[in-house]
C-alpha cells in the first residue's frame, strides 16, 4: 500500500479552477518532485494534502487513514505530516530552539526535557546546533529555512511536504538547504517537493510529476522525463527552465 | 421613571436648545483645532528644524500640555486668566487649543520627518531657499501625510469640547444637563443617550468628510493609512 | 515662597488622598479594560460574524462619544433602570468600558501585525485554533501592544480627572475643594498639574524600560 494516496483532487478559487482532478501515489521512502510553471496549482495541491486548504472534491489517504474524511482528527494527522513553507514562517517571538520545541510540547505533549533534547538533535542534524538561542530575525534566510526543516523533522512525520523551499533564498544560500534535503532523501524520508531546482530533481527524485493548468501532464522517473519526455509540453518546459537556470 | 412617549416629547421640545448647544460645540471644535493647528505646526517646525532653546522650549511646551489632564489645564487657565479680565471663552480656547497644539505637533513632526531628506537636498540643488523648500516641497507632502492623524485629532477635540461644561460654558453637554435638571432627572438616561448620539454623528460625519478629502488629495505611492487605531 | 510651601504642606494630605484615588481608579480600570479589551479584540477578529459585528459596534459607539457623556449615562442615567452605583464604582465602570474599546483596537492592530504564515505554520504542526492563539498570537501581541498600552495608561491617568465631575474624591476633585475653601485657585491647580505631570512622566519612563526589557529582535512595534 502506498504511504500517500491522492485521488482526484479538485479546487476552485472563485471562478478559477486551480486543480482539475489530480491523482498520484507516493511510496514509503520515496522522494517525489513536482515541477511546472508558476500558478499551476502546485502549492495549492500541497496544501490540500494536509488540508491547510480544503479541497472541493477528491480524497487524500495517509497510511490507510482518510485525511479528507469529515470525521478525521485533522490536527493529529497534521502532526504526522511535516510542512516546509517557501517563506519559512518561523514564529517571530521564539528562539530557534523554541520554534522546534513548540509542536513537541504543545501538540505531542512531550515532557519539557525530552522535547528539548529532541529539538537539539534536530537542530544539530540541520547543522545549526550553535544557533539555538538565536531569534529568526538574527538568522540568514538559509538558516531560517533549515530551522523550519528541523521544526518539521522533530515531529517525527511520516512524510514531509516542501513548498518551494528555496525560492525565497538568495542564490548563495540555496545550497545549504538543498544539502539538508538531499541527506533526508538518502536517509529514507518520504518527501513531496515542489521546486524549480532541476539539479535536485534529477539527482534525488524517484519520481517527477510535471503539472500544468491544474492537471498532471506527465510523470515518471527523472531519467525518462529529462531525456525522453512523452508529451511535447514537458520538453518545452524543461528547455525553458534549463535556459533560465543554465542547468540540467 | 418616565414613559417612552414622554421622553420623546421632552427631547422634541428641547430640540432647539440642543441644536444651539450643537452649534456652540461645533464652533468650539473649530476654534480649538485652529489654535492647535497654528501652534502645533510652529512647535513641530521648531522641534524638527530649530536648535538650542527654541527646540528645548517647544519640547517642554509639548510635554506639559500633553502630560496635564485637560480638565486641570482648563481650571488653571480659567481661574488664572479670568482674574486678569480675560473671558471664560478665551481661557477655554487657550487651554484646549494649546493642548490640541501639543498633540498636533506630534502629527506634524511625524509628517515633516517622513519627507525624505534626499528631496530637501534636491530642492536646495535647484537653488531653492529654505523657506521655498518648506513651502513647495515639504508642506504639500506633510499636509497629506498628516491628514489621518488629523482626522483622529478632530474626533478627540470634538469630544473634549465637553470639558468646558465644567467651567460653565453652555455647549451640547451642558444643554443636556439643563434638560435633565428641568425635568427633575426623570429622563436623564434618554437625554444623555441622545446627547451621546449627537456626538456620535458629529464624530463619524467629520471623519467621513476628512477621509473623502484625503482620498481626493491622494497621490499614487503616498497613500495614507485609511484607518487609525490610535486613541481618539 | 515659604508662604506657598506652608500652604502646600497644609493641604498635602488631602491632595495625596486624592492622588491615591486617582491611582486606584486608573489601575483598576486599566486591568479590567485589559481583560475586556483583549476579549473584544479576539472576538472582533476570530469569532463568528454576528459576534464580530457586535464587538465592532460597541467599539465604534464608545470611540464616538465623550467620556463625560459616558460617565453621566452610567452615573445619572442608569439609576432610571434601577442600576445604582456609588460615584467611585460608576467611575470604575465608565473608565473600564471606555478603555476596553480603545485597548481592543490596540490589540487588533497587533493581531493584524502577526504574520499570517505563522498561523498556517502552527496549524500545519497540528495545533488547534485555540492553541495557535494561546502560543503564537498572544505572546507576540502582548509585546507588540506595550507602546500603545503605555499610552493608554497615561491617557487613563489624565481622563480619570473627569471622575471629579461625578463627585469622586480624586486629585482634581480635592484640588477644586481646596480652591473653594482657600480661594488660592492658581496655586493649588499648579500643584495638581505638577503632580499629574510627574506621575505621567514616571509611568512613561517605567513602561519604556519594560518595553526594552521584553523586546525580541525582529518583533517590531507597529506605529508609535
Amino acid at each position: 500500500m502506498a504511504l500517500l494516496e491522492v485521488k482526484d483532487i479538485h479546487k476552485r478559487y472563485g471562478t478559477e479552477q486551480v486543480l482539475k482532478g489530480v491523482s498520484f501515489q507516493v511510496e514509503r521512502g520515496q522522494t517525489v518532485v513536482v515541477i511546472g510553471p508558476s500558478g499551476t496549482g502546485k502549492s495549492t495541491l500541497l496544501r490540500c494534502i494536509n488540508r491547510l486548504t480544503e479541497p472541493d472534491r477528491g480524497q487524500v489517504w495517509l497510511d490507510g487513514v482518510e485525511v479528507t474524511s469529515p470525521r478525521a482528527d485533522i490536527n493529529r494527522i497534521r502532526a504526522q505530516i511535516g510542512f516546509v513553507f517557501q517563506d519559512f514562517n518561523l514564529f517571530t517571538h521564539l528562539t530557534a530552539l523554541d520554534n522546534v520545541r513548540l509542536g513537541l510540547v504543545r501538540v505531542k505533549r512531550l515532557p519539557r526535557e525530552q522535547a528539548t533534547r529532541r529539538a537539539r538533535e534536530e537542530l544539530a542534524r540541520v547543522g545549526l546546533a550553535d544557533k539555538e538561542k538565536a531569534y529568526p530575525a538574527q538568522l540568514s534566510g538559509g538558516q531560517q529555512q533549515r530551522v523550519s526543516i528541523a521544526r518539521a523533522l522533530a515531529m517525527d512525520p511520516k512524510l514531509i511536504l516542501f513548498d518551494e523551499p528555496t525560492s525565497a533564498l538568495d542564490p548563495e544560500l540555496i545550497g545549504e538547504v538543498l544539502q539538508v534535503m538531499v541527506e533526508l532523501a538518502r536517509e529514507g524520508m518520504t518527501m513531496v517537493v515542489v521546486t524549480h531546482e532541476m539539479g535536485f530533481a534529477r539527482s534525488v527524485a524517484d519520481e517527477i510529476i510535471f503539472m500544468e493548468g491544474g492537471v498532471i501532464v506527465e510523470h515518471g522517473p527523472p531519467e525518462r522525463l529529462f531525456t525522453s519526455p512523452q508529451v511535447p509540453r514537458t520538453a518545452e518546459f524543461l528547455n525553458k527552465i534549463s535556459e533560465l537556470y543554465g542547468e540540467t | 421613571m418616565g414613559g417612552k412617549i414622554e421622553a420623546l416629547e421632552v427631547l422634541w421640545s428641547a430640540l432647539p436648545r440642543l441644536l444651539a448647544g450643537v452649534r456652540v460645540t461645533v464652533e468650539l471644535t473649530a476654534l480649538f483645532l485652529g489654535v492647535g493647528l497654528v501652534s502645533g505646526f510652529l512647535v513641530a517646525v521648531a522641534q524638527v528644524y530649530g536648535r538650542g532653546p527654541l527646540r528645548w522650549g517647544a519640547t517642554v511646551f509639548e510635554q506639559v500640555f500633553r502630560g496635564v489632564p485637560a480638565l486641570v489645564l482648563l481650571f488653571l487657565l480659567y481661574f488664572g486668566l479670568t482674574e486678569v479680565g480675560i473671558s471664560r471663552l478665551a481661557a477655554a480656547v487657550l487651554a484646549l487649543g494649546l493642548r490640541s497644539g501639543a498633540y498636533q505637533s506630534q502629527i506634524f513632526r511625524g509628517a515633516l520627518l517622513a519627507v525624505p531628506t534626499g528631496q530637501l537636498l534636491a530642492a536646495r540643488a535647484l537653488g531653492m531657499t529654505g523657506l521655498q523648500t518648506i513651502r513647495h516641497v515639504v508642506l504639500p507632502q506633510a499636509v497629506r501625510l498628516a491628514l489621518p492623524g488629523w482626522s483622529n485629532e478632530y474626533a478627540i477635540v470634538l469630544k473634549d469640547t465637553s470639558y468646558v461644561f465644567a467651567i460653565g460654558l453652555v455647549e451640547l453637554m451642558r444643554e443636556g444637563t439643563y434638560i435633565v435638571a428641568r425635568t427633575f432627572g426623570r429622563y436623564s438616561l434618554e437625554v444623555y443617550l441622545f446627547v451621546a448620539l449627537v456626538y456620535l454623528v458629529l464624530v463619524y460625519g467629520g471623519n467621513l468628510a476628512l477621509s473623502l478629502l484625503a482620498r481626493r488629495l491622494a497621490i499614487p505611492g503616498q497613500e495614507a493609512r485609511a484607518e487609525s487605531l490610535e486613541r481618539m | 515662597m515659604s508662604d506657598f510651601l506652608n500652604f502646600v504642606a497644609e493641604h498635602l494630605p488631602l491632595l495625596l488622598s486624592g492622588l491615591g484615588a486617582t491611582v486606584t481608579l486608573t489601575v483598576v480600570a486599566i486591568w479590567l479594560g485589559f481583560g475586556l479589551g483583549l476579549s473584544l479584540a479576539l472576538v472582533r477578529t476570530y469569532a463568528i460574524a454576528p459576534l464580530r459585528a457586535l464587538a465592532r459596534t460597541y467599539i465604534a459607539l464608545v470611540r464616538g462619544t465623550p467620556l463625560i457623556t459616558q460617565l453621566f449615562v452610567v452615573y445619572h442615567g442608569l439609576p432610571q433602570l434601577g442600576i445604582t452605583f456609588t460615584p467611585f464604582t460608576a467611575a470604575i465602570v465608565g473608565l473600564t468600558l471606555n478603555s476596553a474599546a480603545y485597548q481592543a483596537e490596540y490589540f487588533r492592530g497587533a493581531i493584524l501585525a502577526v504574520r499570517r504564515g505563522q498561523l498556517m505554520a502552527a496549524r500545519a504542526l497540528g495545533m488547534t485554533k485555540l492553541q495557535t492563539i494561546r502560543h503564537v498570537v498572544l505572546p507576540q501581541i502582548i509585546r507588540l501592544v506595550i507602546p500603545s498600552w503605555a499610552n493608554e495608561l497615561v491617557y487613563l491617568i489624565k481622563y480619570s480627572s473627569l471622575a471629579s465631575l461625578i463627585q469622586v474624591r480624586e486629585l482634581t476633585f480635592q484640588a477644586r475643594h481646596i480652591a473653594s475653601e482657600t480661594y488660592r485657585t492658581m496655586e493649588i491647580f499648579l500643584v495638581a498639574a505638577a503632580i499629574y505631570l510627574s506621575l505621567v512622566l514616571v509611568v512613561s519612563y517605567v513602561l519604556r524600560r519594560v518595553e526594552l526589557w521584553v523586546r525580541i529582535p525582529g518583533l517590531g512595534a507597529p506605529g508609535r
